[in-house]
């Protein structure tokens, strides 16, 4: 029982407390490059959360049953690099050939996502956190589902602003930056709320 | 002469942070005080001076289809280097940037100028613009820091100037860091750029 309270915490902690965009800043190239409309943002978070989920399940095998195996944890940031490399390559070859439609959504993400900091990130956090293979697995879905809801909520803002008479220093990028520090403060109303979950759940 | 140029330009032409808008990650994830920004930029700038410069020297050798993997090696290689010599000789610096120093690996500066510099120019060449950009990106994210710390708990560099009491603490936290980006960009664009 104590074991799924975790995994709630753990799923809560990741999509609002520690948001990996608005505040552990992973993965703001696209969140500040791809948002400029929310089907296409929806598009790049769902992509993220896909590679992200099977990215953590291959590193952690590579860690546990390689590199720790055979004593060499200092190869992990080439290790990581080239397997999230390969892997996103390959997904995009499945994907082609077995589900076209999907790919034709997903397709021009993914090549992007290889330079994603948030997978090498997550890759490396959940082996600095001595998650379990599930624990994992849920905290990479869960950080995956965080930066969706960060990307769409940004969209959404992001559509709105288009339609305002910025001053002209501000025009692009700094207009956004101050949206997303409005939208990181709204998302510090939350801090505090894992300790608190942690105590009703019993788990201290 | 023109090595100075290629050095000026990364600083203001080519800007990193300030006008190619890239890296952004580290420079949002680090800045919460002056002296992380500039170890983290500092720590970058050795990187891209040694990836520059080996991808300077070695890119005859690399078939084109593979360049873009051959290139990550060669940072990831560098990057753990520096890892192990940051933990080795600066501790504190390893604990305050944490994850952000594996991460240099996915930094987009200094694949993109292994891409768009030292695959098309000489060594020497590569090295000045290594250190050009590398110095761009060490001065905005020590500004960046400096402007934050400075805000949220009226220090620079460690030393109190007006005290915590004074502080606003957001600016340490994560919407500081964007705000204060979002300002000095605004800047950037209409005093310097524009000279």
């Amino acid at each position: 029982m104590d074991y799924v309270l975790s995994l709630i915490l753990i799923v809560i902690t990741a999509i609002f407390v520690n948001n990996v965009v608005l505040a552990q800043f992973l993965g703001i190239c696209p969140f500040l490059g791809v948002s400029k409309k929310v089907d296409t943002a929806s598009g790049m978070g769902m992509a993220v959360t896909a590679v992200l989920v099977v990215a953590t399940i291959v590193t952690y095998l590579i860690q546990v049953y390689v590199l720790n195996a055979f004593g060499l944890e200092y190869l992990q940031t080439i290790a990581f690099i080239l397997v999230i490399a390969a892997l996103v390559q390959m997904i995009e070859i499945i994907l082609k050939k077995t589900m076209p439609a999907l790919y034709q959504a997903l397709g021009v993400f993914l090549p992007l996502i290889t330079t994603n900091c948030c997978i090498l990130g997550v890759a490396i956090l959940v082996i600095q956190k001595d998650y379990d293979l599930l624990e994992g697995v849920i905290y990479a879905l869960s950080t995956g589902l965080g930066f969706l809801l960060a990307m769409v909520l940004f969209a959404g803002l992001r559509e709105q602003l288009d339609l305002v008479d910025v001053p002209k220093s501000f025009r692009g990028v700094p207009i956004a930056l101050v949206t997303a520090s409005l939208l990181a403060m709204a998302f510090m109303g939350f801090s505090g709320v894992d300790g608190g979950l942690k105590i009703l759940f019993g788990l201290q | 002469m023109n090595n100075l140029k290629v050095l000026v330009n990364g600083i203001i032409k080519e800007n990193p942070t300030f006008v190619l808008l890239l890296g952004m990650c580290p420079t949002l994830g680090t800045t919460s005080s002056a002296f992380n920004g500039m170890s983290m930029g500092l720590a970058t700038m050795c990187v891209l001076i040694l990836s520059n410069f080996i991808i300077a020297l070695i890119k005859n050798l690399i078939p084109d289809a593979v360049r873009i993997p051959s290139y990550i090696v060669v940072i990831a290689s560098l990057v753990t280097v520096l890892q192990m010599v940051i933990k080795a000789y600066a501790p504190e610096v390893d604990k305050s940037l944490g994850l952000f120093i594996p991460l240099i690996v996915v930094n987009c500066i200094i694949l993109g100028r292994a891409e768009s510099f030292a695959a098309k120019n000489g060594a020497i060449a590569s090295i000045f613009d290594g250190i050009g950009i590398g110095l761009g990106f060490t001065i905005a994210l020590t500004c960046l820091g400096a402007v934050r710390e400075l805000l949220g708990t009226g220090a620079i560099f460690g030393v109190t100037l007006w005290g915590e009491t004074y502080g606003m603490l957001m600016f340490v936290l994560a919407p500081g860091a964007f705000l204060v980006l979002a300002y000095l960009i605004v800047l950037f664009n209409k005093y310097i750029k524009k000279a």
